[in-house]
């Protein structure tokens, strides 16, 4: 593989990952430069999202052992020393069910601020916040209950609150996933239009069980089978030219 | 197409009635109970209310046997709240620190382990933590000042004690309770584990939390033999922790005995078992409250 350039903002190099002694990652190398929109697909339990949990050490066990080197954000994540904290708050995540926090609306948005930039001003914060609610379309939804409890809200504008929550931290990767699976065919298509609205200003790599939706939104794709990385191409080819036999057998429909 | 279905045998069919009666009859004694148990201290206890009430919050000392006698429960209510009070400033922080703990750091096997540890601390009888009040803790405060070991402190410490297993296990309920998104939200934003509990697990278990509070309180103002024990019995408003105390609960304990049944000194006692009733039935009912609103949101 030649090196892209500009430098890669996720890098994974050999990364194997075992839970206990099941291998769940094996091997898998890949680059992804910044702005561009990932998906992962591949049938369920292949490593789809152990392999993204990586990248924020979500999967952070003392039975699970991780080889080979994987860098996010300029950090060697798997190293010792690595500030954990600092690279969650430079890559975000985003989980399958909305999960905002039971505070207010406003208090969600302005969580990952009150963790990590304590100095803020009330009216830098307030920006922060109109900000990211206008980024994911949401401020106008939400603007005169930002006090109510953010448990109040349909399941798809939670999670865009919680895509929302992840801005102001000016994160350089969002981590998403399965982030539809839990909405209705509206509520997917508001997030995947929020997805490409963010194209290019955030890294998104999204584990998708939707075949469609991977094609939709993503400039790349990454097909996974039983922990490996069988197959990394822009989307179009992938789908239409898959390189690998067991790529266009899944994409076929033939399993998974 | 017939469907043969075969006839129980009536004795099988009248077992079953018998035994759903039987349940709803155990299902229902509860309510009974709670009637009787306050029709019971009501019959005796009213009447003295309705004639007394008002100078048992005007006099100012308890002197049920003198002539006239002084029913001013004043200082035996502030005697309960004093010492319901203090034992709460030193069991809600411990015990809301240990459910913390037990709930988000410690180890799986630390975890069971103190568990069955706090359950045991639970079953020690009342008059045993009474001997650890005079035998352990009076000592102490003297060496810490006190005139009289036996005092509101002590009172409160033994109360304290008491409580604690009931706050920590329903508090480590009331957390664990709080679904595991929160948890992963809060970490995946680079929270650490005690900013993760602080900012998202306390105000997510807040009603929870607040429930263990209430019923430790319902529970250390029935409390009786430990206090009675422990806390010198001297009815007096205090004004120091160093003050000896006595409660509406050590009162009735002390005194029943030695009251003329039938008497007014009886009725009188009878009396501060109404109001205590009220009291443990308001905080029980607040608790309550606070829970049916936490199914509700």
């Amino acid at each position: 593989m030649n090196a892209p350039s500009p430098a890669p903002v996720v890098s994974a190099e050999t990364l194997s990952l075992w839970y206990g002694s099941f291998r769940a990652l094996n091997g898998v190398s890949f680059d992804v430069t910044h702005g561009e929109i990932v998906s992962l697909i591949g049938p369920s339990g292949c490593g789809k999202s152990t392999l993204i949990r990586c990248m924020n050490r979500m999967n952070d066990a003392p039975t699970n052992r991780i080889e080979g080197k994987l860098h996010v954000s300029g950090y060697d994540v798997q190293a010792k020393g690595t500030d954990v904290l600092a690279l969650r708050r430079d890559v975000g995540m985003v989980f399958q069910r909305p999960n905002p926090l039971p505070l207010s609306i406003r208090e969600n948005v302005l969580f990952g601020v009150r963790l990590h930039a304590k100095h803020l001003s009330k009216a830098e914060s307030e920006a922060l916040l109109q900000e990211s609610l206008e980024d994911v379309g949401l401020w106008d939804q939400v603007k005169d209950r930002l006090e109510r409890d953010a448990e109040t809200l349909s399941l798809e504008a939670r999670q865009k609150l919680c895509i929302a929550r992840l801005l102001p931290l000016k994160p350089r990767v969002l981590l998403m996933d399965e982030p539809c699976s839990a909405l209705d065919p509206d509520g997917i298509g508001a997030v995947e239009e929020l997805m490409d609205r963010l194209r290019g200003r955030y890294t998104q790599i999204i584990v998708t069980h939707n075949m469609q939706q991977a094609r939709r939104v993503s400039d790349r794709c990454m097909f996974m089978l039983m922990g490996e990385l069988v197959e990394m191409s822009p989307t179009a080819s992938l789908f239409t030219t898959p390189r690998d036999e067991r790529t266009a057998r899944y994409i076929e429909g033939r399993y998974g | 197409m017939s469907i043969h279905r075969r006839t129980r045998p009536a004795a099988s069919v009248y077992a079953e009635k018998a035994i759903e009666v039987v349940i709803h009859l155990c299902g229902y004694s509860a309510i009974l109970f709670i009637i009787a148990i306050f029709g019971f201290i009501g019959r005796e206890g009213i009447g003295f209310l309705s004639t007394h009430i008002v100078g048992m919050f005007t006099q100012t000392s308890w002197n049920p046997t003198h002539d006239p006698a002084d029913f001013g429960i004043l200082a035996l209510l502030a005697g309960t709240f004093w010492c319901v009070g203090l034992s709460l400033l030193i069991s809600v922080p411990i015990g809301l620190g240990s459910a913390v703990y037990l709930s988000e750091f410690a180890p799986e096997r630390t975890r069971e382990i103190l568990k069955i540890v706090v359950e045991l601390l639970a079953a020690i009888p009342s008059v045993v933590w009474g001997f650890i009040g005079v035998m352990i803790v009076n000592p102490m405060l003297q060496a810490l000042g006190a005139q009289v070991g036996l005092n509101g402190l002590n009172g409160a410490i033994v109360l304290a004690l008491m409580t604690l297993p009931l706050l920590v296990s329903l508090g480590e309920d009331a957390l664990r309770a709080v679904p595991d998104s929160y948890r992963q939200a809060a970490t995946a934003m680079g929270a650490t584990r005690w900013e993760m509990v602080w900012r998202v697990l306390m105000p997510a278990a807040r009603r929870g939390l607040l429930v263990a509070v209430l019923l430790g309180v319902g529970r250390a103002v029935g409390e009786t033999m430990a206090v009675l024990m422990a806390t010198g019995n001297s009815v007096r408003i205090p004004t120091s922790v160093y003050d000896p105390v006595r409660t509406l609960t050590a009162t009735i304990a002390a005194e029943l005995g030695e009251a003329v049944r039938g008497g007014e000194h009886y009725q009188a006692l009878f009396g501060l078992g109404v109001i205590l009733f009220i009291i443990t039935f308001f905080v029980n009912l607040i608790a309550e409250w606070t829970l049916r609103g936490n199914r509700s949101t």
